[in-house]
Protein backbone atom coordinates (compact mmCIF):
# COMPACT_ATOMS: atom_id res chain seq x y z
CA UNK A 1 0.00 0.00 0.00
CA UNK A 2 2.90 2.73 0.58
CA UNK A 3 6.33 2.20 -0.48
CA UNK A 4 8.97 4.08 0.83
CA UNK A 5 12.00 3.38 -1.76
CA UNK A 6 15.54 4.57 -0.80
CA UNK A 7 14.07 8.36 0.39
CA UNK A 8 17.06 10.16 1.10
CA UNK A 9 16.47 14.18 2.89
CA UNK A 10 19.19 16.43 4.45
CA UNK A 11 17.90 19.95 6.02
CA UNK A 12 19.88 23.06 5.70
CA UNK A 13 22.09 21.38 2.90
CA UNK A 14 25.85 23.13 3.22
CA UNK A 15 25.22 25.15 6.51
CA UNK A 16 26.76 25.04 9.90
CA UNK A 17 22.73 23.75 10.58
CA UNK A 18 23.37 20.11 7.56
CA UNK A 19 21.18 17.34 9.28
CA UNK A 20 20.62 14.37 7.14
CA UNK A 21 17.60 13.40 8.27
CA UNK A 22 16.40 10.14 6.24
CA UNK A 23 19.48 8.52 4.81
CA UNK A 24 18.26 5.45 2.27
CA UNK A 25 15.22 4.98 4.29
CA UNK A 26 13.33 2.09 2.83
CA UNK A 27 9.81 0.94 3.86
CA UNK A 28 7.12 -1.45 2.56
CA UNK A 29 3.68 -1.33 4.03
CA UNK A 30 1.02 -4.03 2.84
CA UNK A 31 -2.53 -3.17 2.77
CA UNK A 32 -3.91 -3.28 6.29
CA UNK A 33 -0.84 -2.97 8.11
CA UNK A 34 -0.88 -0.55 11.13
CA UNK A 35 2.68 0.25 12.46
CA UNK A 36 3.77 2.14 15.13
CA UNK A 37 7.13 4.16 15.12
CA UNK A 38 9.17 4.37 17.82
CA UNK A 39 12.76 6.33 18.15
CA UNK A 40 14.37 9.04 19.99
CA UNK A 41 14.60 13.06 19.22
CA UNK A 42 15.61 13.77 16.05
CA UNK A 43 15.51 9.83 15.03
CA UNK A 44 13.42 11.26 11.48
CA UNK A 45 10.11 9.80 12.84
CA UNK A 46 7.82 12.88 11.70
CA UNK A 47 10.24 13.95 8.82
CA UNK A 48 9.52 10.37 7.90
CA UNK A 49 5.66 10.80 7.76
CA UNK A 50 6.00 14.50 6.14
CA UNK A 51 8.29 12.89 3.56
CA UNK A 52 5.06 10.70 2.94
CA UNK A 53 2.61 13.23 3.49
CA UNK A 54 4.43 15.70 0.88
CA UNK A 55 5.67 18.65 2.87
CA UNK A 56 8.44 19.15 1.21
CA UNK A 57 10.36 17.28 -1.17
CA UNK A 58 12.57 14.94 -0.77
CA UNK A 59 16.11 14.71 -2.33
CA UNK A 60 16.14 11.37 -3.65
CA UNK A 61 14.04 8.04 -3.58
CA UNK A 62 10.47 7.46 -4.28
CA UNK A 63 7.38 7.39 -2.38
CA UNK A 64 4.47 5.21 -3.54
CA UNK A 65 0.98 5.10 -2.45
CA UNK A 66 -1.09 2.09 -3.48
CA UNK A 67 0.29 2.39 -7.07
CA UNK A 68 0.75 5.82 -7.66
CA UNK A 69 3.80 7.20 -7.67
CA UNK A 70 3.57 10.83 -5.33
CA UNK A 71 6.93 11.62 -5.19
CA UNK A 72 6.72 14.57 -7.41
CA UNK A 73 3.10 15.49 -5.81
CA UNK A 74 2.68 18.74 -3.41
CA UNK A 75 0.91 18.10 -0.44
CA UNK A 76 -2.97 19.09 -1.14
CA UNK A 77 -2.62 16.91 -4.18
CA UNK A 78 -1.12 13.91 -1.83
CA UNK A 79 -3.87 14.55 0.39
CA UNK A 80 -6.25 12.52 -1.77
CA UNK A 81 -4.53 9.46 -0.42
CA UNK A 82 -3.65 10.18 3.09
CA UNK A 83 -5.61 11.82 6.35
CA UNK A 84 -3.34 12.66 8.73
CA UNK A 85 -3.60 13.82 12.67
CA UNK A 86 -0.77 16.11 14.09
CA UNK A 87 0.53 15.92 17.43
CA UNK A 88 -0.67 19.67 18.12
CA UNK A 89 -4.37 19.53 18.58
CA UNK A 90 -5.39 22.73 17.29
CA UNK A 91 -3.80 21.99 13.42
CA UNK A 92 -5.85 19.52 12.20
CA UNK A 93 -9.29 21.47 12.61
CA UNK A 94 -10.74 25.12 11.64
CA UNK A 95 -11.19 27.16 14.48
CA UNK A 96 -13.20 29.50 13.13
CA UNK A 97 -15.89 26.92 11.17
CA UNK A 98 -18.37 24.78 12.56
CA UNK A 99 -18.34 21.46 13.31
CA UNK A 100 -20.54 20.29 10.57
CA UNK A 101 -18.44 22.33 8.38
CA UNK A 102 -15.17 20.99 9.18
CA UNK A 103 -16.67 17.37 8.60
CA UNK A 104 -17.81 18.64 5.01
CA UNK A 105 -13.98 20.05 4.51
CA UNK A 106 -12.47 16.70 5.06
CA UNK A 107 -15.36 14.64 3.47
CA UNK A 108 -14.32 16.52 -0.08
CA UNK A 109 -10.44 15.41 1.02
CA UNK A 110 -9.19 14.91 -2.36
CA UNK A 111 -12.52 15.97 -4.60
CA UNK A 112 -12.90 18.79 -6.80
CA UNK A 113 -14.69 21.68 -4.90
CA UNK A 114 -17.18 23.52 -7.02
CA UNK A 115 -20.18 25.52 -6.22
CA UNK A 116 -22.64 23.32 -4.79
CA UNK A 117 -23.26 23.59 -1.11
CA UNK A 118 -20.53 23.18 1.19
CA UNK A 119 -22.33 21.04 3.09
CA UNK A 120 -25.80 19.20 2.22
CA UNK A 121 -29.05 18.29 3.92
CA UNK A 122 -28.08 14.25 3.57
CA UNK A 123 -24.36 14.70 4.65
CA UNK A 124 -26.43 16.58 8.24
CA UNK A 125 -28.06 13.25 8.97
CA UNK A 126 -24.56 11.27 8.00
CA UNK A 127 -22.33 13.20 10.05
CA UNK A 128 -24.73 13.38 13.48
CA UNK A 129 -24.69 9.10 13.43
CA UNK A 130 -20.52 9.30 12.91
CA UNK A 131 -20.18 12.13 15.68
CA UNK A 132 -22.25 9.91 18.01
CA UNK A 133 -19.47 7.23 17.72
CA UNK A 134 -17.32 9.78 19.85
CA UNK A 135 -19.45 9.80 22.53
CA UNK A 136 -18.30 13.29 23.24
CA UNK A 137 -22.09 15.06 23.00
CA UNK A 138 -20.84 16.65 19.81
CA UNK A 139 -23.69 15.25 17.65
CA UNK A 140 -25.94 17.94 19.22
CA UNK A 141 -23.36 20.68 18.88
CA UNK A 142 -22.90 20.63 14.84
CA UNK A 143 -22.96 24.16 14.45
CA UNK A 144 -20.48 24.91 17.25
CA UNK A 145 -17.43 26.75 15.89
CA UNK A 146 -14.46 23.92 16.40
CA UNK A 147 -12.76 26.65 18.47
CA UNK A 148 -14.98 26.32 21.32
CA UNK A 149 -13.87 22.72 21.56
CA UNK A 150 -11.49 20.90 24.11
CA UNK A 151 -7.93 19.59 22.49
CA UNK A 152 -8.73 16.11 23.24
CA UNK A 153 -12.51 16.64 21.58
CA UNK A 154 -10.74 18.60 18.47
CA UNK A 155 -8.27 16.08 18.19
CA UNK A 156 -10.95 13.58 18.36
CA UNK A 157 -12.77 14.89 15.41
CA UNK A 158 -9.76 15.19 13.56
CA UNK A 159 -9.21 11.71 13.57
CA UNK A 160 -12.76 11.36 12.96
CA UNK A 161 -12.37 13.56 9.55
CA UNK A 162 -8.69 11.64 8.65
CA UNK A 163 -10.84 8.76 8.32
CA UNK A 164 -14.39 9.94 6.81
CA UNK A 165 -13.45 9.71 3.26
CA UNK A 166 -11.59 6.81 3.44
CA UNK A 167 -7.58 7.05 3.02
CA UNK A 168 -5.46 5.01 1.31
CA UNK A 169 -3.13 5.51 4.55
CA UNK A 170 -3.61 7.32 7.49
CA UNK A 171 -0.83 8.82 9.61
CA UNK A 172 -0.72 9.67 13.28
CA UNK A 173 1.87 12.49 14.08
CA UNK A 174 2.26 11.58 17.92
CA UNK A 175 -1.45 12.85 18.02
CA UNK A 176 -1.62 11.50 22.05
CA UNK A 177 1.34 13.59 23.23
CA UNK A 178 -0.52 16.85 24.01
CA UNK A 179 -3.18 15.06 25.82
CA UNK A 180 -3.62 14.06 29.34
CA UNK A 181 -3.32 10.76 30.07
CA UNK A 182 -7.02 9.73 30.22
CA UNK A 183 -8.06 11.84 27.14
CA UNK A 184 -4.90 10.35 25.69
CA UNK A 185 -6.66 6.85 25.96
CA UNK A 186 -9.45 7.58 24.61
CA UNK A 187 -8.63 9.07 21.68
CA UNK A 188 -5.92 6.11 21.32
CA UNK A 189 -8.60 3.39 21.75
CA UNK A 190 -10.68 5.37 19.18
CA UNK A 191 -7.57 5.32 16.82
CA UNK A 192 -7.56 1.36 17.23
CA UNK A 193 -11.43 1.20 16.39
CA UNK A 194 -11.56 3.94 13.12
CA UNK A 195 -8.74 1.48 12.03
CA UNK A 196 -10.19 -1.49 12.82
CA UNK A 197 -13.48 -1.05 11.58
CA UNK A 198 -12.41 0.68 8.37
CA UNK A 199 -9.60 -1.58 7.61
CA UNK A 200 -7.10 0.94 6.94
CA UNK A 201 -2.93 1.38 6.34
CA UNK A 202 -1.48 3.39 9.08
CA UNK A 203 1.65 4.70 10.32
CA UNK A 204 1.68 5.72 14.29
CA UNK A 205 4.47 7.88 16.17
CA UNK A 206 4.47 7.88 19.34
CA UNK A 207 7.22 8.59 22.39
CA UNK A 208 4.93 6.32 24.46
CA UNK A 209 6.87 2.62 24.01
CA UNK A 210 4.36 0.60 25.76
CA UNK A 211 1.24 2.44 23.23
CA UNK A 212 4.02 0.90 20.73
CA UNK A 213 3.89 -2.56 21.92
CA UNK A 214 0.16 -2.16 22.55
CA UNK A 215 -0.72 -1.32 19.12
CA UNK A 216 -0.56 -2.42 15.49
CA UNK A 217 0.66 -5.66 14.02
CA UNK A 218 4.10 -4.09 13.30
CA UNK A 219 6.54 -1.74 15.31
CA UNK A 220 9.43 -0.66 13.56
CA UNK A 221 12.28 1.95 15.48
CA UNK A 222 14.63 4.73 14.14
CA UNK A 223 17.44 6.17 14.70
CA UNK A 224 19.85 8.71 12.77
CA UNK A 225 17.85 8.68 10.04
CA UNK A 226 17.44 4.91 9.67
CA UNK A 227 15.25 2.33 10.08
CA UNK A 228 17.02 0.39 12.90
CA UNK A 229 14.18 -2.43 14.08
CA UNK A 230 11.35 -4.21 12.28
CA UNK A 231 9.25 -6.07 14.06
CA UNK A 232 5.95 -7.85 13.09
CA UNK A 233 3.21 -10.52 13.67
CA UNK A 234 3.70 -12.90 16.73
CA UNK A 235 7.46 -11.46 17.76
CA UNK A 236 5.84 -8.32 18.34
CA UNK A 237 2.71 -9.56 20.62
CA UNK A 238 5.93 -11.03 22.77
CA UNK A 239 7.73 -7.69 22.86
CA UNK A 240 8.17 -6.37 26.22
CA UNK A 241 9.80 -2.99 27.05
CA UNK A 242 12.62 -4.17 28.56
CA UNK A 243 12.78 -6.01 25.00
CA UNK A 244 13.05 -2.75 22.86
CA UNK A 245 15.59 -1.18 25.27
CA UNK A 246 17.97 -3.88 24.98
CA UNK A 247 17.67 -4.38 20.85
CA UNK A 248 17.82 -0.51 21.09
CA UNK A 249 21.23 -0.88 22.83
CA UNK A 250 22.27 -3.50 20.41
CA UNK A 251 21.61 -1.84 17.65
CA UNK A 252 22.53 1.78 18.87
CA UNK A 253 25.34 2.13 21.46
CA UNK A 254 25.16 1.44 25.06
CA UNK A 255 22.60 0.75 27.57
CA UNK A 256 22.84 4.26 29.26
CA UNK A 257 22.54 6.19 26.17
CA UNK A 258 19.14 3.78 24.81
CA UNK A 259 17.54 5.28 28.27
CA UNK A 260 18.21 8.51 27.98
CA UNK A 261 17.22 9.34 24.17
CA UNK A 262 14.21 6.40 23.85
CA UNK A 263 12.37 7.78 27.17
CA UNK A 264 13.32 11.38 26.73
CA UNK B 1 -18.96 83.40 25.30
CA UNK B 2 -17.19 81.97 22.73
CA UNK B 3 -19.34 78.46 23.47
CA UNK B 4 -21.93 79.95 23.08
CA UNK B 5 -21.07 81.66 19.78
CA UNK B 6 -20.03 78.36 18.93
CA UNK B 7 -23.16 76.17 19.54
CA UNK B 8 -25.77 78.85 18.52
CA UNK B 9 -23.62 78.67 15.08
CA UNK B 10 -24.58 74.52 14.74
CA UNK B 11 -28.17 74.53 13.22
CA UNK B 12 -29.64 71.17 13.62
CA UNK B 13 -31.61 71.60 10.16
CA UNK B 14 -28.14 71.27 8.40
CA UNK B 15 -27.36 68.11 9.93
CA UNK B 16 -30.73 66.46 9.38
CA UNK B 17 -30.03 67.79 5.68
CA UNK B 18 -26.63 66.07 5.10
CA UNK B 19 -27.28 62.99 6.53
CA UNK B 20 -29.02 61.26 3.33
CA UNK B 21 -25.77 62.05 1.32
CA UNK B 22 -23.32 60.56 4.10
CA UNK B 23 -26.03 57.65 4.38
CA UNK B 24 -25.53 57.35 0.60
CA UNK B 25 -21.69 57.38 0.59
CA UNK B 26 -21.77 54.80 3.52
CA UNK B 27 -23.36 52.58 1.80
CA UNK B 28 -20.81 52.91 -1.47
CA UNK B 29 -18.26 53.05 1.01
CA UNK B 30 -20.01 49.48 3.06
CA UNK B 31 -19.84 47.92 -0.34
CA UNK B 32 -15.90 48.02 -0.41
CA UNK B 33 -15.48 47.92 3.04
CA UNK B 34 -17.07 43.91 2.29
CA UNK B 35 -14.19 43.54 -0.10
CA UNK B 36 -12.31 44.04 3.27
CA UNK B 37 -14.12 42.16 5.01
CA UNK B 38 -13.08 39.02 2.26
CA UNK B 39 -9.56 39.76 3.01
CA UNK B 40 -9.07 40.76 6.48
CA UNK B 41 -11.63 38.34 8.35
CA UNK B 42 -12.15 35.36 5.96
CA UNK B 43 -8.42 34.82 4.40
CA UNK B 44 -6.51 36.35 7.54
CA UNK B 45 -4.68 39.26 5.38
CA UNK B 46 -4.51 42.88 5.37
CA UNK B 47 -4.66 43.64 1.89
CA UNK B 48 -3.09 47.03 0.97
CA UNK B 49 -4.05 46.82 -2.71
CA UNK B 50 -7.82 48.45 -2.40
CA UNK B 51 -6.76 51.95 -1.80
CA UNK B 52 -5.49 51.43 -5.20
CA UNK B 53 -8.29 49.32 -6.97
CA UNK B 54 -10.68 51.47 -5.58
CA UNK B 55 -9.32 54.44 -7.90
CA UNK B 56 -8.93 52.14 -10.76
CA UNK B 57 -13.16 50.89 -10.07
CA UNK B 58 -13.43 54.69 -10.18
CA UNK B 59 -11.69 55.58 -13.67
CA UNK B 60 -11.91 52.86 -15.45
CA UNK B 61 -16.31 53.29 -15.06
CA UNK B 62 -16.16 57.27 -15.83
CA UNK B 63 -13.67 56.60 -19.17
CA UNK B 64 -15.86 53.97 -20.47
CA UNK B 65 -18.90 55.54 -19.66
CA UNK B 66 -17.79 59.03 -20.89
CA UNK B 67 -16.58 56.68 -24.29
CA UNK B 68 -20.30 55.94 -24.71
CA UNK B 69 -20.81 52.52 -22.68
CA UNK B 70 -23.85 51.83 -20.78
CA UNK B 71 -23.48 52.84 -16.89
CA UNK B 72 -23.61 49.24 -15.49
CA UNK B 73 -21.57 47.43 -18.64
CA UNK B 74 -18.81 49.72 -17.31
CA UNK B 75 -18.89 49.25 -13.67
CA UNK B 76 -18.84 45.23 -14.90
CA UNK B 77 -15.53 46.38 -17.12
CA UNK B 78 -14.51 48.05 -13.71
CA UNK B 79 -15.36 44.90 -11.73
CA UNK B 80 -13.04 42.83 -14.16
CA UNK B 81 -10.02 45.35 -13.42
CA UNK B 82 -10.43 45.00 -9.86
CA UNK B 83 -10.28 41.47 -10.46
CA UNK B 84 -7.15 41.76 -12.38
CA UNK B 85 -5.30 44.30 -9.37
CA UNK B 86 -6.44 41.46 -6.99
CA UNK B 87 -5.16 38.85 -9.17
CA UNK B 88 -1.53 40.42 -9.33
CA UNK B 89 -1.22 40.53 -5.45
CA UNK B 90 -2.23 37.09 -5.62
CA UNK B 91 0.33 35.85 -7.46
CA UNK B 92 3.23 38.09 -5.71
CA UNK B 93 2.38 36.78 -2.81
CA UNK B 94 2.17 33.09 -4.00
CA UNK B 95 3.79 32.37 -7.11
CA UNK B 96 6.81 34.84 -5.97
CA UNK B 97 7.07 34.36 -2.11
CA UNK B 98 6.33 38.08 -1.21
CA UNK B 99 4.86 38.70 2.16
CA UNK B 100 0.81 39.35 1.56
CA UNK B 101 0.83 42.91 3.13
CA UNK B 102 4.03 43.89 0.88
CA UNK B 103 2.46 42.49 -2.54
CA UNK B 104 -0.66 44.56 -2.01
CA UNK B 105 1.30 47.14 -1.16
CA UNK B 106 3.93 47.14 -4.56
CA UNK B 107 0.46 46.57 -6.77
CA UNK B 108 -0.65 49.62 -4.74
CA UNK B 109 1.79 51.58 -6.03
CA UNK B 110 1.38 50.26 -9.91
CA UNK B 111 -1.76 51.42 -10.17
CA UNK B 112 -1.04 55.25 -9.17
CA UNK B 113 0.48 55.51 -12.47
CA UNK B 114 -1.39 52.73 -14.18
CA UNK B 115 -4.45 54.71 -12.98
CA UNK B 116 -3.49 58.26 -14.27
CA UNK B 117 -3.06 56.14 -17.61
CA UNK B 118 -6.37 55.44 -17.53
CA UNK B 119 -8.08 58.80 -16.99
CA UNK B 120 -5.67 60.52 -19.12
CA UNK B 121 -4.04 57.98 -22.04
CA UNK B 122 -0.23 57.77 -22.57
CA UNK B 123 0.18 61.41 -20.81
CA UNK B 124 -2.50 60.26 -17.52
CA UNK B 125 -4.57 62.39 -15.44
CA UNK B 126 -5.07 62.97 -12.47
CA UNK B 127 -9.26 63.23 -12.51
CA UNK B 128 -12.02 63.00 -15.00
CA UNK B 129 -15.17 64.33 -14.26
CA UNK B 130 -18.55 63.23 -15.86
CA UNK B 131 -21.77 64.91 -15.64
CA UNK B 132 -24.87 63.41 -14.81
CA UNK B 133 -26.68 65.39 -16.94
CA UNK B 134 -25.29 64.41 -19.84
CA UNK B 135 -25.02 60.41 -19.00
CA UNK B 136 -27.37 57.76 -17.73
CA UNK B 137 -25.35 57.13 -14.56
CA UNK B 138 -26.74 54.46 -11.98
CA UNK B 139 -26.81 57.06 -8.89
CA UNK B 140 -25.39 60.66 -8.10
CA UNK B 141 -25.69 63.04 -5.53
CA UNK B 142 -28.13 65.32 -7.12
CA UNK B 143 -30.66 62.81 -6.35
CA UNK B 144 -29.68 61.29 -2.93
CA UNK B 145 -33.12 59.27 -2.52
CA UNK B 146 -32.62 57.31 -5.38
CA UNK B 147 -28.66 56.66 -4.68
CA UNK B 148 -29.27 55.77 -1.42
CA UNK B 149 -32.43 52.93 -2.95
CA UNK B 150 -30.04 51.83 -5.82
CA UNK B 151 -27.33 51.18 -3.60
CA UNK B 152 -29.84 49.55 -1.06
CA UNK B 153 -30.63 47.46 -4.12
CA UNK B 154 -27.20 46.61 -4.77
CA UNK B 155 -25.79 45.89 -1.59
CA UNK B 156 -28.81 43.18 -1.09
CA UNK B 157 -27.73 41.69 -4.16
CA UNK B 158 -24.11 41.66 -3.40
CA UNK B 159 -24.79 40.05 -0.08
CA UNK B 160 -27.17 37.35 -1.72
CA UNK B 161 -24.30 36.39 -3.83
CA UNK B 162 -21.87 36.73 -1.26
CA UNK B 163 -23.69 34.70 0.95
CA UNK B 164 -23.95 31.77 -1.28
CA UNK B 165 -21.15 32.11 -2.56
CA UNK B 166 -19.08 30.90 0.65
CA UNK B 167 -21.49 28.82 1.02
CA UNK B 168 -20.20 27.28 -1.46
CA UNK B 169 -17.70 23.51 -1.59
CA UNK B 170 -15.19 26.62 -2.66
CA UNK B 171 -16.03 29.20 -0.69
CA UNK B 172 -15.50 27.27 2.46
CA UNK B 173 -12.17 26.38 1.15
CA UNK B 174 -11.44 30.07 0.92
CA UNK B 175 -12.54 30.84 4.67
CA UNK B 176 -10.87 27.07 6.05
CA UNK B 177 -7.41 28.86 4.48
CA UNK B 178 -8.09 31.52 6.26
CA UNK B 179 -8.58 29.88 9.38
CA UNK B 180 -5.80 27.56 9.32
CA UNK B 181 -3.82 26.57 6.37
CA UNK B 182 -2.12 23.63 7.72
CA UNK B 183 -4.98 21.75 8.04
CA UNK B 184 -5.92 22.83 4.57
CA UNK B 185 -3.45 21.60 2.90
CA UNK B 186 -4.02 18.03 4.79
CA UNK B 187 -7.70 18.48 3.46
CA UNK B 188 -6.32 18.55 -0.03
CA UNK B 189 -6.84 22.39 -0.48
CA UNK B 190 -4.76 24.50 -2.80
CA UNK B 191 -4.52 26.87 -0.67
CA UNK B 192 -2.46 29.04 -2.81
CA UNK B 193 -5.26 29.00 -5.40
CA UNK B 194 -7.74 29.99 -2.44
CA UNK B 195 -5.81 33.24 -1.84
CA UNK B 196 -5.28 34.19 -5.29
CA UNK B 197 -9.30 33.69 -5.65
CA UNK B 198 -9.94 35.55 -2.20
CA UNK B 199 -8.05 38.77 -3.25
CA UNK B 200 -9.41 38.68 -6.50
CA UNK B 201 -12.99 38.51 -5.23
CA UNK B 202 -11.95 41.07 -2.49
CA UNK B 203 -10.58 43.38 -4.94
CA UNK B 204 -13.44 43.56 -7.87
CA UNK B 205 -15.92 44.39 -4.93
CA UNK B 206 -13.37 47.34 -4.20
CA UNK B 207 -13.73 48.40 -8.11
CA UNK B 208 -17.48 47.71 -7.72
CA UNK B 209 -17.09 50.31 -4.63
CA UNK B 210 -14.95 52.88 -6.77
CA UNK B 211 -17.22 52.91 -9.93
CA UNK B 212 -20.68 53.80 -7.53
CA UNK B 213 -18.23 56.75 -5.90
CA UNK B 214 -17.19 57.92 -9.13
CA UNK B 215 -20.77 58.30 -10.43
CA UNK B 216 -22.17 59.29 -7.12
CA UNK B 217 -19.61 62.29 -6.74
CA UNK B 218 -19.34 63.00 -10.53
CA UNK B 219 -15.90 62.03 -11.04
CA UNK B 220 -12.67 59.82 -10.81
CA UNK B 221 -9.99 61.41 -8.88
CA UNK B 222 -6.39 59.78 -8.71
CA UNK B 223 -6.56 59.98 -4.67
CA UNK B 224 -10.44 58.91 -4.04
CA UNK B 225 -9.14 55.74 -2.89
CA UNK B 226 -6.01 56.91 -0.23
CA UNK B 227 -6.51 56.05 2.61
CA UNK B 228 -9.77 53.55 1.91
CA UNK B 229 -8.13 49.96 3.69
CA UNK B 230 -8.35 52.36 6.79
CA UNK B 231 -12.05 53.45 6.01
CA UNK B 232 -13.06 49.86 5.28
CA UNK B 233 -11.77 48.33 8.48
CA UNK B 234 -13.43 51.05 10.62
CA UNK B 235 -16.84 49.99 8.20
CA UNK B 236 -16.19 46.27 9.26
CA UNK B 237 -14.80 46.89 12.83
CA UNK B 238 -18.47 49.20 13.28
CA UNK B 239 -20.34 46.82 11.80
CA UNK B 240 -18.62 43.62 14.17
CA UNK B 241 -19.30 45.13 17.06
CA UNK B 242 -22.93 46.14 16.20
CA UNK B 243 -23.50 42.69 15.07
CA UNK B 244 -22.05 41.16 18.41
CA UNK B 245 -24.21 44.03 20.44
CA UNK B 246 -27.76 43.15 18.85
CA UNK B 247 -26.33 39.04 18.14
CA UNK B 248 -24.20 38.26 20.98
CA UNK B 249 -21.68 35.98 17.97
CA UNK B 250 -24.32 34.24 17.29
CA UNK B 251 -25.45 35.83 14.25
CA UNK B 252 -25.45 33.84 10.60
CA UNK B 253 -23.13 34.74 7.77
CA UNK B 254 -25.41 37.31 5.87
CA UNK B 255 -26.27 39.09 8.82
CA UNK B 256 -22.72 39.73 9.39
CA UNK B 257 -22.59 40.75 5.94
CA UNK B 258 -25.15 43.26 6.47
CA UNK B 259 -23.88 44.66 9.21
CA UNK B 260 -20.67 46.06 7.38
CA UNK B 261 -21.90 47.79 5.13
CA UNK B 262 -24.41 48.99 8.11
CA UNK B 263 -21.41 49.80 9.61
CA UNK B 264 -20.01 51.95 6.50
CA UNK B 265 -22.88 53.95 6.52
CA UNK B 266 -22.28 54.38 10.42
CA UNK B 267 -19.26 55.80 9.57
CA UNK B 268 -20.32 58.33 6.99
CA UNK B 269 -22.98 59.76 9.49
CA UNK B 270 -20.43 60.24 12.31
CA UNK B 271 -17.97 62.00 9.93
CA UNK B 272 -20.99 63.90 8.96
CA UNK B 273 -21.94 64.80 12.79
CA UNK B 274 -17.93 65.84 13.03
CA UNK B 275 -17.58 67.58 9.95
CA UNK B 276 -21.29 69.75 11.36
CA UNK B 277 -19.49 70.22 14.58
CA UNK B 278 -17.07 72.18 12.65
CA UNK B 279 -14.43 70.22 13.75
CA UNK B 280 -11.37 70.31 11.02
CA UNK B 281 -11.54 68.13 8.73
CA UNK B 282 -7.72 68.26 8.27
CA UNK B 283 -8.14 66.22 11.50
CA UNK B 284 -10.82 63.59 10.26
CA UNK B 285 -7.94 61.29 8.88
CA UNK B 286 -6.12 61.35 12.36
CA UNK B 287 -9.63 60.61 14.07
CA UNK B 288 -10.59 57.31 11.90
CA UNK B 289 -6.96 56.12 12.59
CA UNK B 290 -7.63 56.65 16.05
CA UNK B 291 -11.04 54.92 16.24
CA UNK B 292 -9.69 51.73 13.55
CA UNK B 293 -6.72 51.45 16.24
CA UNK B 294 -8.80 51.43 19.79
CA UNK B 295 -11.19 48.92 18.35
CA UNK B 296 -8.79 46.68 16.66
CA UNK B 297 -6.88 46.90 19.85
CA UNK B 298 -9.90 46.01 22.08
CA UNK B 299 -9.81 42.16 21.89
CA UNK B 300 -7.05 41.92 22.70
CA UNK B 301 -7.06 44.48 25.74
CA UNK B 302 -9.75 42.44 26.60
CA UNK B 303 -7.21 39.38 26.95
CA UNK B 304 -4.72 41.27 29.01
CA UNK B 305 -7.56 42.40 31.35
CA UNK B 306 -8.26 38.35 31.94
CA UNK B 307 -4.67 37.25 32.18
CA UNK B 308 -1.50 38.93 31.92
CA UNK B 309 2.34 38.74 33.20
CA UNK B 310 1.89 42.22 35.45
CA UNK B 311 -1.45 41.22 36.38
CA UNK B 312 -0.16 37.88 37.84
CA UNK B 313 3.60 40.04 38.97
CA UNK B 314 0.73 41.72 41.28
CA UNK B 315 -1.10 38.95 42.44
CA UNK B 316 2.14 37.02 43.61
CA UNK B 317 3.43 40.31 45.25
CA UNK B 318 0.02 40.22 47.07
CA UNK B 319 0.71 36.68 48.60
CA UNK B 320 4.25 37.69 49.79
CA UNK B 321 2.63 40.30 51.78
Amino acid sequence: MLDINHVYKTFNIGTINEKRALIDLDLHLREGDFITVIGGNGAGKSTMLNAVAGVWPVDGGSIVIDGNDVTGLPEHQRAAFIGRVFQDPMMGTAPNMQIIENLALAMRRGQKRGLSWGVTKTERDQYREKLKILGLGLEDRMTSKVGLLSGGQRQALTLLMAALRKPKLLLLDEHTAALDPATAAKVLELSDRIVAENGLTAMMITHNMKDAIAHGNRLIMMNEGRIILDIEGEEKKRLTKADLLQKFADVAGTQEETDEVLLS
Amino acid sequence: MSIAVYFASLDPVNLFKSIPGNVAQGIVWGLMALGVFITFRLLDIADLTVDGSFTTGGAVTVILTLAGMPAFAALLIAILAGLAAGLITGLLHTKLGIPAILAGILTQFALWSVNLHIMGGWKGAANKSINPDQYTLLLSLRHVTKAILVGVVIAGVIIAVLYWYFGTEQGSAIRATGSNPAMSRAQGINIDSMKVLGLAISNAMVAMAGGLMAQYQGFADINMGRGSIVIGLAAVIIGEVLCDAFFRKGANFAVRLIFVVVGGVIYYIVVGVVLWLKLPSNDLKLFTAVVVAIFLAVPYLQKQARSSFKQAGRKGANIHA
